[in-house]
């Protein structure tokens, strides 16, 4: 007699073999693994709201900060993020088509659309470096302060009979004089372990005499006034406050240094969506293998196509959490 | 286990008659609240900048439309509708409640960082 033989329970719900989540084991890991990762990405974002609101007076306007679009020049804030935003969600759509057509048994189908959403993966994952590479480049460049304040500079001009202030970049007003310039530190030429980045364009002092000398301009400090926009200060301001506070010419953003405002802003742009781009990379890859095994009929053999309604959830979770990184970072 | 979709939105107010045709259905919906965010955002009406509750009116709307998304997304793309409520509610409770749970920590402390700076003996002007 073997050890259990019969427990008396068969055919009740407590008998084993019953399935209460009606949900296969890979499909209801999957969605853990969703949970998980969500607490993972809101930890992120919630970690840039806790930044934000330490410096709330302060924080850099996405508006002024993400103003461009491929091809075109010209001041168009939130239409690309918008249109990055339209893409991911259509290959949403082409996934869970795909999901459709598998639960049919139509392969063609199915192979057609996994190949839309890998092609609008790769869509995303290239504006998004895009994005990446024009935020590191920076548009007009600041002067940081010893405090790590973000002095930027402009003027007001008549526009349809409004005074409005423009922004100016520094090569437009200061002048670099060549001859004062520090060397570079580079391996070879000073301590072989040592070295340092680029070093920038102009030194506060050039910046000041460009200043002085064209009565004009006008520094923008990073503190948003009541209507919520940035502070602009007086000439006599201006002047005093390059002098006496600049210590760096700043352009583009890094990790350490942003044009922007706040290096906080940059460190959690770079991270957060860095983390959902390498999301959607691993997405893409993952879709590739699937859309192999999908011509090569693996599924087809399997009898269903799970698999495909299985990393279908993943790129959703995708999509969900850029929706959430589009607020919080574009709009609110 | 069969594939069946519940093929009804909005609590039943809009009924879809394939799968496929909710599919669309959802991604117009998602894409008008797309549409509404980017103009809201670029155009900023200046009578939803009032304060309510600590934030801009505005970005309560932007909070609560990407709240909408998030929801039609998961429940129509990601099928959660068709799931049971058993599992529906492992999944969704959990990251709501710890989620929201982190938010208000992070956010008070926050707002305690920023008093302690403006109104503390901490010089940031220089």
């Amino acid at each position: 007699m073997s050890t259990v033989a019969t427990t008396g329970t068969e055919g009740k719900a407590w008998g084993g073999g019953n399935q209460p989540l009606k949900s296969s084991y890979g499909k209801m890991m999957m969605w853990f693994f969703i949970v998980s990762d969500a607490l993972t990405f809101s930890g992120f974002l919630a970690a840039y709201g806790f930044s934000r609101f330490k410096f709330i007076d302060s924080w850099p306007i996405a508006d002024e900060v993400f103003t461009h679009v491929p091809f075109f020049h010209g001041n168009f804030p939130m239409i690309y993020v918008a249109f990055m935003t339209f893409i991911l969600i259509m290959s949403s759509v082409t996934m869970v088509l795909a999901v459709d057509a598998g639960h049919h048994m139509q392969k063609t189908k199915v192979t057609w659309y996994m190949f839309l959403t890998i092609i609008g993966g790769l869509i995303f994952v290239g504006s998004q470096a895009w994005e990446w590479g024009t935020f590191i480049k920076g548009d007009y460049g600041a002067v940081q302060t010893k405090g790590g304040n973000i002095l930027q500079f402009g003027e007001y001009i008549q526009k349809d009979g409004e005074k409005v202030f423009k922004r100016v970049a520094v090569s437009d007003f200061a002048t670099a004089n060549h001859h004062s310039d520090r060397a570079q530190h580079e391996r070879k030429n000073g301590l072989w372990f040592v070295s340092e980045g680029t070093l920038p364009d102009f030194t506060v002092d050039e910046v000041a005499k460009g200043l002085a000398s064209h009565s004009n301009i006008l520094v923008r400090s990073q503190i948003i006034n009541e209507k919520g926009e940035k502070t602009i200060l007086s000439r006599a301001e201006s002047l005093k406050q390059i002098k006496e506070n600049g210590k760096l010419v700043v352009h583009g953003a890094n990790l350490t240094v942003n044009e922007y405002g706040s290096p906080l802003f940059a460190d959690f742009f770079f991270f957060i969506t860095g983390f959902h781009g390498f999301h959607v990379f691993s997405g893409v890859v993952i879709n590739i293998i699937i859309f192999f095994n999908v011509i090569l009929g693996t599924y087809e053999k399997r009898k269903n196509y799970e698999m495909v309604e299985k990393v279908g959830l993943y790129w959703h979770f995708v999509d969900l959490v850029w929706v959430f990184v589009f607020t919080f970072f574009y709009l609110v | 286990m069969a594939h069946e979709h519940k093929l009804a939105i909005f609590r039943g107010l809009l009924k879809f008659k394939s799968n496929t045709q909710k599919i669309w259905g959802v991604l117009i919906f998602l894409s008008i609240i797309t549409a509404v965010e980017v103009v809201l955002g670029i155009y900023k009406p200046e009578s939803l900048m009032s304060q309510v509750l600590g934030m801009k009116g505005l970005n309560w709307i932007f909070i609560i439309l990407t709240l909408v998304k998030a929801y039609y997304i998961t429940w129509d793309f990601m099928h959660m509708r068709d799931e049971t409520p058993a599992l529906r509610r492992m999944v969704v409770w959990t990251a709501v409640f710890l989620i929201c749970y982190l938010i208000f920590i992070l956010l008070q402390e926050g707002g305690y960082v920023f008093d302690v700076y403006k109104d503390g003996f901490i010089k940031r002007d220089f």
